[in-house]
């Protein structure tokens, strides 16, 4: 299956954006991983950006990154939202709010405790109806992520928002899930072959393989975050490269993606 | 790669109306009702339920150990009912377990285990206990790595959470990877177990009723929370219930509240009815997603009457079940196959007194009729909306 990356986006430590992050991933400058902005997504209204949650925030932001290069309004866009943990500092709040007295757990936490918050808040902002979906596979949320997107731009013939984004678990469940960094990036997806940044070729087959390594600093990312397996592909988009990558995918099968600058 | 029509050829249900195909069946016949007064434990709240019996008694495989929790069990529960596991084996051998996708929904996966940890904290900044396995049992993932490992498959596995629509939708995800020659069959399904987040939770929007809930009814005040666990075994080939078509749509409107005229709803089914090729006229029965909030119902009415101008019999099996939330699309999935395979329509439990200010034809008693073709609807929190059609084997 043959999809183009039109655009992209990026929020992790020390890439606060993808125009920030192509040297960084080209190897010219190196990573400082203690530089990450607080998130300011314009999407939402300010009174709104209040009363969500960091991982909603950095969803959000890391859309906008991606759509400040795409040439689709954000109302033709379906969206595939990929988060391996969701928001944990949601079932935080609630978990503590119903040990109290009387269970006062807030109808704001649980209405953005849905996995997928994040998708509601873009669809509202955005004012698409298209298809939308929110999906988790563990260590290989990315990949899932992506074969999802690529089907729903080629089969549904419409442009795709593809995120993975994780945020990392609150203290008390922290070190317990797949999450203690922060990464997430985002790809506006098509299947026609006008102007993009490349073209990927996508196949799943069966095998093994090890993820490409990316030195350390990166790996640390990949290590501590299920989106920062997009790491490798994005790397490949910021050196302008073609190339073949296999990405692991759920112990049996290999992600092989083919990409032409 | 356009659509093709995908035979359920193995299909299994567990709800408050029993385990099984059988169960669920002479409940529907026998005008019986899975709600009770609540009895969860810890949930002091003036409801009633759709709880499953048994589920505290299962005890799952020693190599699955830490996937223990309730949504696993019930999990559990659902893939040794009508043959279901077996049936997975049978398939196994043909397309080999690679070729196998399982895509699961749910809403709250295992979050009661979360839920235990932190009552078992000591005071509100402790440490939550050693034997604790969040990844395991709580992260939205596990249920479908729960049953993959259970059912032995090596395929594509995710878990799509989208509120109440979940387990619809993984038809359709389904769909596009057996398309795209991801997978060649997939198991798809959904489990969703009673928590006190979600009995709290809804209630704190107020929207739990105090009564058995009454879909469609001038009176109607809200839902009752149930719990199930449902899976179907998507093939090309084979006799059955088919999956003829789907579609999913956004509101785009509100998190917790859906387009009062129901355009989202609609968008979904007509994009549904665009995808198998059928007029509205060739719908034989809709279940609705018809979860008996006043909102809810009202919004769905106006899509429905829009699109459909009356024709199709409707029903909401809220009330027999519950609303089992990332468990509804395929519980009422199963209702539509059942209803095909069966020839009867089931009714709308617990609606009484018909709203007047609503207009689709509901179906008040279980009955006998042959049913071709029926349409599933299944909206969630964050506007996120899917329909499903199946029909007859052609």
């Amino acid at each position: 299956m043959r999809v183009t990356v039109e655009s992209i986006g990026l929020t992790a430590p020390g890439m606060a954006g993808w125009e920030a992050a192509v040297p960084v991933l080209r190897g010219a400058l190196p990573l400082n991983a203690a530089d990450l902005p607080p998130f300011k997504p314009n999407l939402l209204p300010p009174n709104e950006r209040r009363r969500t949650t960091a991982l909603i925030k950095l969803a959000l932001q890391t859309a906008e990154d991606a759509l400040a290069r795409s040439h689709y309004a954000m109302n033709e866009l379906a969206s595939v939202f990929a988060s391996s943990e969701g928001d944990g500092e949601i079932v935080d709040r609630i978990c503590t709010a119903l040990n109290l007295p009387g269970q006062p757990v807030s109808p704001i936490h649980f209405h953005n405790s849905v996995h997928n918050a994040p998708a509601g808040y873009w669809a509202i902002a955005a004012g698409s109806r298209r298809f939308s979906s929110s999906l988790a596979a563990g260590a290989d949320t990315f990949a899932a992520g992506l074969l999802e997107a690529a089907g729903v731009a080629v089969l549904e013939r419409m442009p795709v928002l593809f995120l993975a984004y994780d945020y990392p678990l609150p203290p008390a469940l922290a070190g317990r899930g797949y999450v203690d960094t922060v990464f997430a990036t985002a790809m506006v997806l098509t299947a026609d072959d006008g102007p993009g940044m490349a073209q990927l070729e996508l196949s799943l087959r069966e095998g093994s393989a090890l993820p490409p390594l990316l030195g350390a600093e990166l790996d640390a990312l990949r290590v501590h975050n299920p989106a920062a397996a997009a790491l490798p592909l994005l790397q490949v988009l910021a050196r302008g490269d073609s190339g073949n990558l296999a990405l692991p995918c759920q112990e049996h099968l290999v992600l092989h993606i083919g990409v032409s600058a | 790669m356009a659509f093709l029509p995908l035979t359920l050829s193995a299909y299994s249900t567990v709800s408050a109306l029993g385990h099984g195909r059988a169960a669920t069946l002479a409940a529907l016949l026998h005008g019986r009702s899975g709600l009770r007064a609540c009895d969860y434990a810890g949930a002091d709240l003036e409801t009633w339920i759709g709880r499953v019996d048994g589920v505290e008694d299962v005890r799952l495989p020693a190599a699955l150990a830490e996937f223990d929790c309730r949504n696993n069990r019930l999990a559990a529960l659902g893939l040794e009912s009508d043959g279901f596991a077996a049936a997975v084996a049978a398939a196994r051998a043909r397309h080999g377990a690679a070729r196998i996708g399982v895509f699961l929904g749910t809403s709250t996966s295992g979050i009661e285990a979360t839920e235990r940890a932190y009552c078992q904290r000591g005071g509100d900044s402790g440490p939550l206990p050693a034997g604790f396995d969040y990844r395991h049992t709580h992260n939205t993932f596990s249920l479908a790595d729960f049953t993959r490992r259970y059912l032995g498959l090596a395929g594509p596995a995710l878990v799509i959470s989208t509120a109440c629509s979940s387990s619809a939708k993984v038809f359709a995800a389904a769909s596009r990877h057996i398309r795209a020659g991801w997978c060649d069959a997939a198991v798809v399904g959904g489990v969703d177990s009673l928590c006190l987040t979600t009995l709290y939770g809804f209630n704190s929007l107020e929207l739990v009723s105090r009564h058995p809930c009454r879909p469609w009814d001038a009176a109607r005040d809200g839902i009752s929370i149930g719990e199930a666990a449902g899976f179907a075994l998507l093939e090309r080939e084979g006799a059955g219930v088919r999956l003829r078509g789907y579609g999913e749509s956004s509101d785009a409107y509100h998190m917790s509240t859906p387009h009062p005229e129901g355009e989202g709803a609609l968008l979904a089914m007509q994009a549904a009815l665009d995808c198998a090729g059928l007029a509205p006229a060739q719908i034989d029965y809709i279940n609705l997603h018809g979860t008996a909030t006043p909102s809810n119902d009202r919004a769905e009415d106006r899509a429905v009457t829009r699109l459909f101008d009356g024709g199709a019999p409707c029903s909401s099996t809220k009330g027999w079940t519950g609303h089992t939330l990332g468990a509804a699309g395929i519980t009422e999935a199963i209702f539509c196959a059942l209803a095909i395979e069966e020839g009867l329509v089931p009714g709308s439990l617990n609606t009484e007194v018909l709203d007047p200010a609503l207009s689709a034809p509901i179906v008040r008693a279980t009955r006998r009729q042959d049913v071709r073709t029926a349409m599933s609807n299944s909206f969630g929190f964050g506007g996120s909306n899917c329909a499903l059609i199946f029909g007859r084997a052609t």
